[in-house]
This record gives C-alpha cells, sequence and structure tokens, in this order.
C-alpha cells in the first residue's frame, strides 16, 4: 500500500439519488453533534440528457444529411481546386472586396483548400456530436507509482547485475571506462567547434577604411579614401553637400561598378556590414563638439552608420533636430553633440571618421576609425 | 486495498455500457487483416486499450489540440516548401515574374523564396499557410500553457510534462526565428544582423561565437545553410521527439478533468477514442488546417518581395519581428544605455546581454521550476487528476496574471515605434511608460487577480450558503412571512464545494521540547512566510456544518420584507470569518 491508495477527502461519491449518505468513517470525517460530515459527498454523474437524434429518428436522418453535405461541400472544394489549378496563370491577379488587387491562384487555390478541408472537419464533428453515443464513460486511474514489490525488484536487477559484472570489484575497468567514456566526445566536439569558421583576431575592430580588405589575418594599410555615394558609386565634393542634407557613404574601392556589377570588395557584404557611413552637413554653429568639429569640413561630418547597439543601420535622420534613430531599437543619437546618445538602449556615441578635402575638392578620410564600429563585444577596448 | 472493486461512480447511470452486437462482414474482413498484423506484432492489446480509452472534454483542452495541429501542418507545408527553396548565400540576379526586382542582385535563398511567391502556382499559398501555421502553433502553444497553469494541472504526477512543455516552447520560438530568418530579405536580414549583436556581446567569448555561428564575419556566406539546417532537421527532430514524449505521458497519466458531479480524483469522465474522439479529434485537424488555409487565402502574410534583398547598409523603418520574438526586443528597448561598462579595456553589455541572451531562458527557467517551488511551499505530495478553478487558488493565478503582464508590458514595448506614429506620442514618453510599468504593471495585476478570486470565492459560498429556493413561502402566526430553503446541496453547486480547504502550513517551534534548537528552522521560517502569502487569506468552500448553521441562523428567518434578517446573515457570515480566522 502507499499513500496514494488513500482517496484524498471529497472525493466519496454517493450513490444515485444525489443525496447520499456516503462519508468514510475511518477517516473521521464527522464533527460534533448531528453527525454532519465535514465535506460535503460527490453527487455522482448528472443523468444524462437524450439528443433529438436520439429519440427522433426523423431528427437523425436530418443529422445525417447535414453531415453528408458537410463532406459533399468538401468533395466539391478538392474538384474547384483542381479546376483552378489548371485554370489560373499563376501571375493573374483579382479584385476582392475588402482586400484589393491579389494573387488570383493564392485565393482560389487557398479557399477552395480551406473548403475541402473545413468540409471534412466540420462534417465529422457534426457527426460525432449529433449520432456518435455521447453518454459520457468512466475509467478508473490508478496511482502513477509502482508497486513496493516492482521498485524493489528493480533496484535488485540494478544492483544484482552491477554486481555479477564485477565493476565494484575491478576499480581498474570502472576507471578507465569513466575516462574513455568522458574523453570520446572531445574529438567530436572539436572536430566540430574548431572548424565553424575564422576566428575573429583584429577584424572587428578594423573597417575598409583603414585602407582596404579588413577580414580577418588582414591588416590594411591606411591610406586617405575618398568618400564614395551608395549606391553611385561616385566620389563627392564637399561643395555638392549642401546644408540639412544626408548622404549614405561606402570607402573608395569597397563598391563594385553600378553598372557592370564588376570590381569592389571580394567580400561585399561583409565590408559594407562594417564600413557605412553617413555624411551631412550641419550649420557649423550649430556643432557643439569641437573634436566634431575639427574631425570635419566646414560642417560635413562622417559617422559610422552602424548602430552601437546590436548593429542595424541608424536609418533615420531628422534634419531639424539634427536627431539619428535607429529603427530596431530606438537609440537617439544628437548629430550636434558628436552623436552621443540621448535616448534608448544605446551606450556609446556613434564614431566619427575624421574627413577633409583633396586636392581636387572631393571628401576624403584622414584616417581610419578610431575605435571599433558596430555592437559591443569582450575585448573591444583592446 | 479497495481499488479492486467497482467504484460507485462506474456504475452510476443505466446504460453505461454499450450492447454487445455480433461482428459484421466488414468487421470480420478488417480482423482477418488485423489479425495478420497482431499474429506479427501482438498490437491487438495495446490498440483495443487504446481505442477505448477515456478523454474528458473541455473547449480548453483543445488549445493543446490546436498547437499540435498546427505543428504537423507545418511540417507537412514545410516540406513541400524544401523542394523549391535553395538555402545559399550564393549571388544570382533575379529574373523571376516579379517585375520590380528583375536585374537585382540577390541571393539564392531570396531569389527562391519570390519563385515560390510568383511561378510556382500555389506555392504562395503553400508559404503563407506554414507562416500562418507557425505563429498559431506559438498563441496555441503558449494559450494552452497558460490553461495548464492557471488550472494547477502541472502539479503531480505531471510535473515532468510541464517541463518537456516548457522546452517545446523555447524550442519553438527558436525554431520559428530560424525560419522566418530563411529567406534573406531586408527584413529578415535585419533580424539576423541584430541576432549577431546580441551574441557578440556574450561576456568574454562572444566575438568567438559569433564567428564561428556565421562561419567568419557577419553576414558571410554559412548563415543561411546552417539555419536551414537547424531549421528542417536538429530542432524539428528535438521537437518531434520531445512532443512524442509529451502526448505519451497524457496517455499514461491519463488526461486531467475539471471538477464536476460524479468526476473524482480516481477517475476520468468523459468520451472514448472509439469513435467519438477519433471523429472529434481527428475532424478537429482537418478544422484547423481549413481555418489556417482560408487565412493564408485572404490575409498576406511576410511579403519578402517588398522588403528586397538582404544588404547591410540600408534597413526598413518600423523593424518588427515575429510576434514571439517581440517581449525579447521590446525587453532590448527598455533596457537602459548604463548598463553597459567598461573596465580594464573589456567591454560587458548588460544592456544587451540580459534582454537577448538572458531573459529567454531565464523566463523558460522560471517557468519550468513553478511546480516544484509550489509544491515545496504546499507541502503537497498526492497526486493531483482534478484540475482547480483558478479562482480557487488565488495566489497562483495573481502570479500567473503578473507574470503575463510583464511578458504583455516587454511585447507592447516592441511596438514602441509604431504606437508613436500610430498614436502620435513622443516615442520616449512611450518607452519611459513601458520602462515603469514594467515594475509598476505586474504588482497591480497580481493584487487586481487576487482581489477578484477572493471575491468570486466568497460570492460561490453566498450562494451555497442561501440554501436551494423552495418556492414554498410560510406565514408566521406572528404575521412575518418567509422562503423556505432547503438544506441539500443541489447537484449543480457540487463544483463550488468540492475543492480542498487549505490554510498555512504552521511553524514548528523553534527550539524542539528539550530546549534543542532545530537545524533546519531558517528554512522552515522562509517556507511558513510563502505559505502564509499563498494561503493567509485563503477562503475555503463551505462546509456542511456551514451550510446546516446558515439554515439555522440565517434563512429560515429570512424576510422577505425587512432588514432583521440581514443582519443575522451578516452576523453568520462573521461567525465563519471566525471560524476561519481560528
Amino acid at each position: 500500500m502507499n499513500e496514494q491508495d488513500t482517496p484524498t477527502t471529497g472525493s466519496e461519491v454517493a450513490t444515485g439519488d444525489g443525496h447520499g449518505q456516503a462519508v468514510r468513517l475511518d477517516e473521521g470525517h464527522v464533527v460534533g453533534q448531528g453527525g454532519i460530515p465535514e465535506r460535503f459527498t460527490n453527487p455522482g454523474l448528472p443523468h444524462h440528457v437524450p439528443r433529438m437524434a436520439d429519440l427522433d429518428e426523423a431528427a437523425a436522418q436530418r443529422a445525417e444529411k447535414q453531415v453528408a453535405t458537410l463532406f459533399g461541400i468538401s468533395i466539391l472544394g478538392t474538384l474547384l481546386f483542381l479546376v483552378l489549378y489548371f485554370l489560373v496563370d499563376v501571375n493573374e491577379t483579382v479584385y476582392v472586396p475588402g482586400i484589393g488587387a491579389t494573387s488570383a491562384a493564392n485565393v482560389g487555390l487557398g479557399v477552395t483548400l480551406a473548403m475541402s478541408l473545413l468540409g471534412i472537419g466540420f462534417g465529422a464533428v457534426h457527426w460525432a456530436k449529433t449520432l456518435m453515443p455521447d453518454t459520457e464513460v468512466v475509467e478508473e486511474r490508478h496511482p502513477m507509482r509502482a508497486t513496493d514489490a516492482d521498485r524493489s525488484r528493480v533496484v535488485q536487477v540494478l544492483s544484482e547485475g552491477g554486481a555479477s559484472s564485477q565493476i565494484t570489484r575491478r576499480p581498474l575497468i570502472k576507471y578507465t571506462l569513466g575516462g574513455a567514456l568522458a574523453l570520446f566526445p572531445l574529438g567530436l566536439v572539436f572536430q566540430v567547434g574548431g572548424s565553424l569558421g575564422k576566428l575573429p583576431q583584429k577584424s572587428l575592430s578594423l573597417t575598409w577604411w583603414n585602407g582596404g580588405p579588413s577580414g580577418p589575418g588582414e591588416i590594411p594599410e591606411f591610406k586617405p579614401l575618398r568618400l564614395m555615394k551608395d549606391p553611385e558609386n561616385q566620389p563627392i565634393k564637399a561643395s555638392d553637400i549642401t546644408i540639412g542634407s544626408v548622404v549614405h557613404v561606402m570607402p573608395e574601392g569597397l563598391l563594385p561598378d553600378p553598372k557592370t556589377q564588376e570590381g569592389g570588395a571580394e567580400h561585399l557584404l561583409e565590408e559594407k556590414a562594417k564600413a557605412a557611413v553617413l555624411l551631412m552637413r550641419l550649420d557649423p554653429s550649430q556643432i557643439k563638439s569641437q573634436k566634431e568639429l575639427d574631425w570635419g569640413y566646414q560642417g560635413i561630418v562622417a559617422y559610422s552608420k552602424i548602430c552601437t547597439h546590436v548593429g542595424c543601420p541608424v536609418g533615420l535622420y531628422e534634419q531639424q533636430t539634427h536627431h539619428l534613430l535607429c529603427p530596431c531599437h530606438q537609440s537617439t543619437f544628437d548629430v550636434t553633440q558628436d552623436c552621443k546618445v540621448i535616448f534608448g538602449p544605446a551606450k556609446r556615441p556613434l564614431p566619427q571618421l575624421k574627413i577633409t578635402v583633396d586636392d581636387e575638392g572631393y571628401l576624403v578620410s584622414t584616417q581610419p576609425f578610431r575605435e571599433a564600429v558596430g555592437p559591443s563585444f569582450w575585448e573591444r577596448g583592446q | 486495498m479497495s481499488t479492486s472493486t467497482a467504484r460507485p461512480a462506474d456504475a452510476l447511470r443505466d446504460g453505461d455500457s454499450a450492447p454487445q452486437a455480433p461482428p459484421s462482414a466488414a468487421a470480420k474482413k478488417i480482423g482477418g487483416v488485423a489479425g495478420w498484423v497482431d499474429d506479427r506484432t501482438g498490437a491487438a492489446k495495446p490498440v483495443g486499450y487504446l481505442m477505448k480509452k477515456v478523454f474528458p472534454d473541455h473547449w480548453s483542452f483543445m488549445l493543446g489540440e490546436i498547437a499540435m495541429y498546427s505543428m504537423i501542418i507545418c511540417l507537412i507545408t514545410g516540406a513541400f516548401l524544401t523542394f523549391w527553396f535553395v538555402p545559399s548565400a550564393g549571388h544570382t540576379i533575379y529574373d523571376g515574374s516579379y517585375v520590380p526586382l528583375r536585374g537585382v542582385a540577390m541571393s539564392e535563398a531570396y531569389k527562391s523564396t519570390l519563385d515560390i511567391s510568383f511561378d510556382i502556382k500555389g506555392g504562395l499559398v503553400i508559404r503563407q499557410i506554414h507562416h500562418w501555421a507557425a505563429l498559431m502553433f506559438i498563441v496555441a502553444l503558449t494559450v494552452h500553457m497558460f490553461r495548464v497553469f492557471f488550472t494547477g494541472a502541472f502539479r503531480k504526477p505531471r510535473e515532468i510534462n510541464w517541463v518537456i512543455g516548457s522546452v517545446l516552447a523555447l524550442l519553438a520560438i527558436i525554431e520559428g526565428f530560424a525560419g522566418y530568418s530563411l529567406p534573406d530579405d531586408l527584413l529578415s536580414g535585419t533580424g539576423i544582423r541584430a541576432m549577431a549583436g546580441f551574441v557578440q556581446t556574450a561576456p568574454v567569448i562572444g566575438s568567438y561565437l559569433v564567428y564561428g555561428i556565421f562561419g567568419g564575419p557577419f553576414p558571410g556566406e554559412m548563415i543561411i545553410p546552417r539555419l536551414y539546417s537547424a531549421h528542417v532537421l536538429l530542432i524539428p527532430a528535438i521537437l518531434i521527439g520531445l512532443f512524442t514524449a509529451h502526448i505519451g505521458l497524457v496517455f499514461v497519466q491519463k488526461h486531467t478533468q475539471f471538477p464536476g458531479p460524479g468526476r473524482t480524483n480516481e477517475n476520468v469522465v468523459g468520451y472514448p477514442v472509439m469513435p467519438v474522439y477519433a471523429a472529434k479529434a481527428g475532424g478537429f485537424f482537418f478544422i484547423v488546417f481549413g481555418v489556417i488555409a482560408l487565412i493564408s487565402a485572404l490575409v498576406q502574410i511576410n511579403p519578402v518581395w517588398a522588403y528586397g534583398p538582404y544588404d547591410p547598409s540600408p534597413v526598413t523603418a518600423g523593424s518588427q519581428p515575429d510576434w514571439y520574438m517581440g517581449f525579447a526586443d521590446g525587453a532590448l528597448r527598455l533596457l537602459p544605455g548604463w548598463l553597459e561598462f567598461h573596465f580594464w579595456g573589456f567591454t560587458l553589455s548588460l544592456n544587451i546581454a540580459l534582454g537577448a541572451l538572458v531573459l529567454l531562458p531565464l523566463v523558460y527557467t522560471v517557468l519550468g521550476i513553478y511546480p516544484f517551488v509550489e509544491r515545496w511551499v504546499t507541502g503537497d505530495e498526492r497526486e493531483h487528476h482534478l484540475l482547480d478553478r483558478p479562482r480557487n487558488a488565488p495566489t497562483r493565478t495573481a502570479i500567473g496574471m503578473a507574470g503575463i503582464t510583464a511578458y504583455t508590458v516587454f511585447m507592447f514595448a516592441a511596438g514602441n515605434d509604431i504606437m508613436a506614429i500610430k498614436l502620435g506620442m513622443s516615442i520616449n514618453d512611450i518607452t519611459w511608460f513601458f520602462r515603469i510599468g514594467l515594475f509598476v504593471l505586474p504588482p497591480i495585476a497580481f493584487w487586481v487577480t487576487k482581489r477578484i478570486c477572493l471575491s468570486l470565492q466568497r460570492r460561490d459560498r453566498d450562494t451555497v450558503l442561501h440554501g436551494r429556493e423552495s418556492g414554498t413561502i410560510i406565514r408566521t402566526p406572528g404575521g412575518r412571512f418567509f422562503e423556505r430553503h432547503e438544506a441539500g446541496l443541489p447537484e449543480e453547486q457540487w463544483v463550488l464545494v468540492q475543492h480542498d480547504a487549505v490554510s498555512p502550513l504552521q511553524l514548528e517551534a523553534e527550539v524542539d521540547e528539550h530546549g534543542v534548537a532545530r537545524p533546519a528552522h531558517r528554512k522552515d521560517k522562509v517556507r511558513a512566510a510563502l505559505s502564509r502569502f499563498y494561503f493567509s487569506d485563503a477562503v475555503n468552500p463551505v462546509t456542511p456544518a456551514e451550510l446546516a448553521a446558515a439554515h439555522h441562523h440565517g434563512h429560515e428567518t429570512e424576510a422577505i420584507e425587512g432588514t432583521h434578517a440581514a443582519e443575522i446573515e451578516t452576523g453568520s457570515r462573521d461567525d465563519d470569518l471566525v471560524r476561519r480566522i481560528e
């Protein structure tokens, strides 16, 4: 016997009439005077109320016809699906009220598929609800726990099996087996872990602005790079940038030719993901940071477009307030204050790219980013 | 002990057992095939057992079914999609039938997704069914989880299944994210960009981790095939394995049931698999599939062609993840920047790591251990197969509602930009509202829920104590009128009194009778305090003695007019309170 064999209080069930007197006296429920039990007794299952179809054959036949109609709708749906599949062109559009112009194949095939499925579903459920037996059935539960005999047999089998293998008597086997089992996954773990990809090395702290390809293992040598319009890949004259304008910029040599798609970085997306820059021109009197003025050119300033939070492109520039807003998590940077964070979850300002103009009047970088662009990582300050 | 004898509940009604019919010709034919199989497998016994297995009926038990069916629909449509999808980041130029993107450079993954949408007949509807079913899957399993939590279905012996369910819920989210990222469009690519940022902030190993996952610098060409392998092979295999264990345990432990007349902790009252549940549950699969197909036919989801191929430089405004990722994304929007620390040249970005790396596992760990905490607090070692009505566990229900409120605050915070645009409000104000709300709203939700539960319990008591109205008006010799109330408990009120009375655990004396300090005292103190937190203001069900007392003191003198009876009733209520406090 175990604890679950004792029924919980309140689980006694009365017999039939709903006013049963069955109280388990062995549980000591009866209190004080009058023999009033401590708990009410379960009145037992309510009487079964027959349905229309149980009593009236005409109602049952009606239900049969309803079920058959639903299954019929399903058959019709499938046939319509097949007809539409061959009839409707994949690029045809159709006007559906409330939705507008939409793909005819999508609407037609989807609706007829739904018809063929819902017909079966509603038919089967209606059948079950109207015609199949609706008298509730009672099944007994047993405690989940196995009997004590079964439990002790398992313990006995295991201990006897262990003893007969002599593992306890022969520690040499025990420890070498333990060591072998502990070590064997290492081979597999190192195979997969060691071959997943290149190690980062310095590449998270480098960009194309350092002078060229900045992937793992590549240490570019710095040379001044022109700021190129993205995606036109045209150099930018300082005089073409009006106050209030904003330009997407990539370093010289990164982008392929926009017409022929040739040239450019070998790992284009990887380089773009780090090198993207926003170029803005402000009235120099509005810029409150001397460093920002010094690193810019006559109010033209260049900042990394990669958010210092989790690396989304900082895509929204408010011309009036000179705020940059990241659309992913709403970090807000103030361009007049060296792009420091004025709201949102980012901590660090956007790194500034130091620029000037070359002999031909084109904007050009004078040094790479002085810190890693994009989201933080453990060793970024190293 | 007495389980071998027939229980009274088993023979409560005539005609519970179906009459034996002679086997028909068709049955004999089936018997021939089945006999061939049984000769080789011995399947007759388990199949016969399963076919007459009883399941209780309740609408809320269908929530888990919806989750199960949505998952199966995802498996079916997902298999279809693999026939056309190319999981490659290889570069290609689009030349398909969607004119606006012709000649645009893109990945093979994005191109094949466009082909599925525009060049394969019915491909779009299959893709939309796959996405809608995935969303439905996670909605249904979440609401299913609420049902299990609020009814206490996670109690012994079902703790293991609760833990399995929590793992399933977490895996479903990861599976959803992996699938969402596969098309390599601008929106999902931005999601992967953010994911790379999250991983990169892991203390010490972040940059190695992100280079390992992406096979080098972000985005690289490895992430699409790797996500594909996770999405179609690794995670589904674990999902299906755990799901099989989940459903297997439901069979072994038998489904819980709501309390009601004739339903006890030792029986299951419901309908057998054959034929009722075979028809109802089988039919329900087709209904779920049909409804999702209808939604997919009429409501567009994730129009990847509108976003364009992924490029790390541009971005779409209003970037939103699928709804189930909303709470983690919302957490990232709420966490303030000052949680990033710089020391000795190292950077610790708790403003990201807490929301992106800690929150998700934390939520599911807290969920997973809840049954064990509650069992420790209540000291309840019994098996529970009868569900709690949520009002009868006010503290648990209130904890659940507080948790849901916190989750909802996070989730809505992920839409702060959309709200700011649609409502014309300041995004900073909205963010601050959520930041404060995260700390203020859950306790309010806790308190309100608990008060509502206690009030509902009191109303249940009042209903029972009021007694059954006999409709007999009695006039006393003194000329007063009152209605006679019958003492018996009406059958439909059984559900109001069936649950266990509860009271806080009593703290044992600090020292035993010999004056020796008991070692486990501090732990017991915590436990007693938690027990008071759960049960100190419990409203317990009416007992027969209370009902009898109410009749003696209250209703027999309940006048149809006049205030006297009301006073007496209040008096008897006070007596109840006194008794409970005692």
